[in-house]
């Protein structure tokens, strides 16, 4: 097996166990799109954009008393290192079943009856985690879009690695380590709207790893807000007109 | 004038905690108060409302609106109101009671692409928008220039009993409509047409700023002076 962690606690990107990638968001990255956004998160990158509410095509899938909430992760062919074919795989179809579910808790979907609300994640470069941060993006593109939300929705993962605890996995912990657990957060109603566990985990490890992965969510929620902040306001003093 | 406390804030910010009323874009747990949206939180003795700084076009009754004529069928026009519905507007209300399609074509009032100020009245949940044109000032749009904000900052362009319409109306020589879906008309002399539209972006780009309408004011006036 790869040796992930040095002799001197150091991984593999030189990152210690608790400590995240350098986290870049943006707003409003997109002119078309109602809603969007831009993050980087370690070497992953991804665009974010969102429409709606809108009429819903084909008009059989409307619901008469909520929006209809339609998430599409894809991921770009040159986003890998080995060209990945275009047309959607398991995978992405099933991570885009996740994200979705993550994000539906934190929308108020009544406030728009026979709507449709469509979120495209496209991943430019992915390097492990990737589902996280397009969770991350996705909730502040809808921020953007102006649809109303109960709260931002946070995720970031926690794993093990060469037997320790880490934060944030990246993509060869991902692959090489021993576990793998994305967390998505709503971070002000203290509620959890996403939960995956890949591998195996004692109890004390899994303990450890959630209070991680719950603080990496706020320290992230923070990111997100300052981000919004600084779109909308500018460099105005945040707290008074 | 009453206190009122204002801040910016995010979705599920909290906003105050205590026994207030909540008047919109506001969740209430616990007496505790999330925004939830994006825009400027004000807190007086009324209730907690946020004031949003982005979103959709949610039509509301009486609201006057400028659309679009996209489609008609024998009975009625629908029209693109920059909204997630498109709205109707029936022959019946243009033509009168006695209106049958055997008699009159609906292409003789509007046809596709036209411009309508119209006023909304008829709108929940569960169906579209229905329009009316009857009114003074409703009807087709013959001339003008079309400019489009955010529907989320008009009242911000109205101003505090349309103060920001009629300094900007005064300066520039012009005539505003204002579709409270985001549409604005200016109807007015070219140059008129320019600054009217310039003094729009600016309230649109500044509108979470005090003192609007006194950067509006001065921006005309500059502009003036250059001019003479």
């Amino acid at each position: 097996m790869k040796e992930l962690i040095d002799e001197k606690g150091l991984r593999i990107d030189g990152r210690r166990v608790d400590e995240l990638r350098p986290l870049k968001i943006e707003v409003g990255v997109l002119k078309n799109a109602d809603g969007s956004s831009y993050i980087e998160m370690g070497k992953n990158k991804i665009v974010v954009a969102v429409y709606g509410p809108k009429e819903v095509h084909p008009k059989h899938q409307a619901l008469p008393d909520r929006s209809v909430l339609r998430c599409r992760y894809h991921m770009a062919p040159f986003s890998t290192d080995t060209r990945k074919p275009p047309q959607p795989s398991r995978r992405e179809i099933e991570i885009s079943k996740v994200i979705r579910e993550a994000l539906e808790p934190a929308l108020m979907l009544e406030e728009y009856p026979r709507t449709a609300i469509d979120v495209y994640l496209e991943v430019l470069q992915a390097d492990g985690g990737s589902r996280c941060a397009g969770i991350t993006a996705s909730a502040v593109a809808l921020a953007d879009a102006g649809i109303s939300m109960r709260d931002m929705v946070v995720a970031c993962a926690a794993g093990k690695a060469s037997g320790q605890v880490v934060i944030d996995l990246n993509d060869v912990e991902d692959k090489e380590g021993e576990a793998d657990m994305p967390i998505a957060i709503m971070p002000n109603l203290n509620q959890l709207t996403l939960f995956q566990l890949d591998g195996i985990l004692t109890p004390e490890e899994f303990e450890k790893a959630f209070d991680m992965a719950i603080n990496a969510c706020r320290t992230i929620y923070d990111a997100q807000r300052k981000a919004l902040m600084d779109k909308y306001f500018g460099k105005a003093e945040v707290g008074e007109e | 004038m009453p206190e009122v406390e204002r801040k910016y804030v995010t979705p599920g910010e909290l906003i105050a905690e205590g026994n207030y009323k909540s008047i919109s874009n506001v969740i209430r747990i616990n007496n505790k108060f999330y925004a939830t949206k994006v825009g400027l939180a004000e807190i007086s003795h009324e209730g907690i409302r946020v004031i949003p700084l982005t979103g959709p076009y949610i039509p509301r009754v009486d609201d006057l609106v400028i659309g679009k004529i996209v489609d008609f069928s024998a009975f009625s026009w629908e029209v693109d109101i920059n909204s997630c519905f498109f709205a109707y507007l029936s022959a019946q209300s243009v033509f009168g009671k006695e209106f049958s399609p055997d008699r009159e074509s609906l292409l003789k009032k509007f046809s596709i692409g036209d411009l309508i100020y119209a006023k909304v009245v008829a709108y929940d949940r569960t169906r579209n928008p229905l329009l009316s044109v009857s009114g003074p000032g409703l009807g087709r749009i013959p001339k003008g220039e079309v400019v489009r904000i955010s529907p989320a900052k008009v009242p911000r362009l109205i101003g505090k009993k349309g103060s920001m319409i009629k300094t900007i109306e005064t300066a520039t020589n012009c005539k505003l409509i204002i579709g409270q879906n985001g549409i604005i008309l200016i109807v007015g002399p070219p140059d008129g047409i320019l600054l009217a539209t310039q003094a729009i972006k600016m309230v649109e780009s500044e509108a979470h700023l005090a003192g609007l309408t006194k950067n509006i004011q001065s921006f005309l006036s500059k502009y003036k002076e250059e001019q003479s």
